[in-house]
């Protein structure tokens, strides 16, 4: 019975703040948030292929984009048409389209997570630089794939998704990726991705399966990616492909490096540092992309293992106020 | 001898023109503590990594328990009970003591993936349980006052014995040493010799050891091996290796022979 308070809790808080904030907060700051918390499930879901396993992987925004055109294409055809059916049949239309947006981002992350697989593979021979490279081409590959595929509006974009998703699901993702980057990490799966991440060849000696949970370790980071990019359709109810060009893929690295490697909350706190921050600077206009530009040449200098380094911010260990036992050598 | 263990039979590896270990014959049997001796270059270390999968040898065949491994998987053959230490310190620098030994523990662990991620009590249970295994084996190497220390964070001699302690916590039944002593001074050498010793009796070990120190090898080897340019020039009990013209040669060149 303890472990379901958590989740009820953080489900009863998502509720009341869905009903409330929209009616508070200006459409902007509205928008803004949402974008937050889609970048924080990007960002987490990175964290677990680039911070835990040590794979660098800068192809996250086609796995975004896979995710976010299967859902959409799904909600298009065949998500409408069921929630209609199911008004018709006096389900409340909030409940009627909160499943159909359940089922696209489920959808839409197995197909991401599909894509996440494939560009596992290679990972299982190459590593550092010449991984980047192979998982920027297919970030690419999919791009361009999108953009020549007519039927889901090629370089045109997509226009009329029906507009499912709210405050509620984003955040209600960005706990589920949390929770299960924080479970996973405190468990002998999670040590056996660090493991992979520290000494790839002592790891495999001692019993990892490295090519498993390497590959394990992309087909869940896609998957989430998969689903954020669903959320990002059902918002912005409009998909073009310049949205998931490989800047997008940077921005989401600079999140994960900035908060620190394989740190869970620093990569939320980067997310949301870096969505606000170009955001806070309009108004200085042209200096803005300047000056965040500056802020995250002096944030590498001064802090190089990023905000928070490898390690996490704790409620327990704040309220212990004890320094953590991981002295740095 | 007693029944084999780790039979290697006729075999060779060669990168490319390089034979590095060549028609090798090498029988440990079951609860022995075997030196693997050599100059540098001679190929112990390609012994050790045919044995533990890390290369597939290009011809001959590696038995273990009675059960073909060579060409297994790394981790297919740490499961199946061989372990070893890595002549370069190879710790996982960023994490803890605790958590680098508990990683040797992962191939017992009971609960899977999902179950971690919805942290079901049978999860929880297996996880305390992992740990405990891994505390208990910082225990016994001495290290349990460093459990929640960074690996790179502890001295060259302990980073020696955590690596030992983690080969240890895959509860393996033949434990491959890469010289365990390299770097140590003589006191450390000394402690090392009675925890081998120690560790082979507490855990019913086979051992098999590459070690240049002299002194180790001697003191606590019942059977050694040479090799020279990956060929095997001798093998015997240590009286028989010290006295044996074709290692003294191997070590100290020709003329000393002679002289």
């Amino acid at each position: 019975m303890k472990r379901l308070l958590g989740p009820l809790v953080v489900l009863v808080v998502l509720v009341v703040l869905n009903s409330g904030l929209e009616r508070v907060l200006n459409p902007y700051f509205f928008q803004v948030l949402i974008l937050v918390g889609i970048n924080i499930i990007l960002a987490v879901s990175l964290n677990l292929v680039n911070g835990f396993t040590g794979q660098f992987s800068i192809g996250h925004a086609g796995f975004m984009a896979a995710g976010a055109y299967g859902s959409a294409m799904f909600s298009l055809t065949v998500g409408q048409r069921m929630v209609n059916a199911l008004v018709a049949g006096h389900v409340p239309a909030a409940a009627a389209e909160g499943a159909a947006l359940l089922l696209a981002l489920v959808l839409g992350g197995l197909l991401a997570a599909v894509f996440g697989y494939l560009v596992g593979l290679p990972s299982l021979r190459l590593r550092g630089d010449y991984l980047a490279i192979v998982t920027l081409g297919f970030g690419e590959i999919i791009r361009v794939l999108i953009l020549n595929i007519d039927v889901i509006g090629g370089p045109r974009g997509l226009p009329g998704i029906p507009k499912w998703a709210n405050f509620f699901w984003v955040f209600l993702v960005v706990a589920v990726v949390i929770a299960v980057s924080r479970n996973l990490a405190h468990s002998t799966h999670g040590r056996a991705l660090f493991a992979i991440r520290d000494d790839e060849i002592a790891a495999e000696a001692l019993g990892v399966d490295t090519t498993r949970y390497k590959i394990v370790a992309f087909v869940i980071g896609a998957f989430f990616a998969g689903v954020a990019g669903g959320l990002f359709a059902h918002y912005l109810c409009y998909l073009n492909p310049n949205s998931f060009t490989f800047l997008k893929s940077i921005e989401i690295i600079a999140m994960v490096v900035l908060g620190g490697m394989g740190s869970v909350s620093g990569s939320v706190l980067a997310a949301i540092v870096l969505t606000l921050s170009p955001e806070l600077l309009r108004p200085v206009k042209e200096y803005r992309m300047v000056i965040y530009a500056l802020m995250l040449i002096v944030l590498m200098i001064t802090r190089p293992q990023g905000l928070l380094g490898t390690r996490e911010l704790s409620l327990d260990r704040m309220l212990r106020r004890r320094r953590p036992a991981e002295t740095r050598a | 001898m007693s029944a084999p263990l780790l039979q290697l039979a006729d075999c060779t590896m060669q990168f490319g023109g390089l034979k590095a270990v060549a028609n090798l014959d090498l029988v440990v049997g079951a609860g022995e503590l075997v030196g693997l001796i050599g100059p540098n270059g001679a190929g112990k270390t390609t012994v050790f990594n045919v044995v533990t999968g890390v290369y597939a040898p290009t011809a001959g065949r590696v038995t273990f328990d009675g059960r073909a491994i060579a060409g297994l998987k790394a981790n297919r053959i740490a499961c199946a009970g061989i372990t070893r230490t890595f002549q370069n310190i190879r710790l996982f620098p960023r994490l803890t003591c605790l958590d680098n030994v508990a990683v040797a523990a992962h191939p017992h662990r009971k609960a899977g993936m999902w179950s971690a991620v919805f942290r079901t009590p049978g999860f929880l249970a297996d996880e305390a349980a992992l740990r405990r295994q891994a505390m208990d084996m910082l225990e016994v190497l001495g290290l349990a006052d460093h459990a929640d220390a960074l690996a790179i964070g502890l001295p060259y001699g302990q980073q020696r014995r955590l690596e030992i302690a983690r080969a240890l916590a895959g509860k393996p039944r033949l434990l491959l040493l890469d010289e365990p002593a390299a770097g140590l001074n003589p006191q450390e050498s000394e402690d090392l010799m009675r925890l081998i010793l120690e560790i082979r009796r507490r855990f019913s070990l086979t051992i098999l050891l590459i070690e240049h120190d002299m002194k180790v090898v001697m003191g606590i080897c019942e059977r050694i091996a040479v090799l020279d340019y990956g060929v095997k020039i001798a093998e015997g009990g240590p009286d028989e290796i010290r006295r044996d013209p074709r290692v003294i040669e191997a070590y100290l060149g020709e003329e000393s022979v002679h002289a």
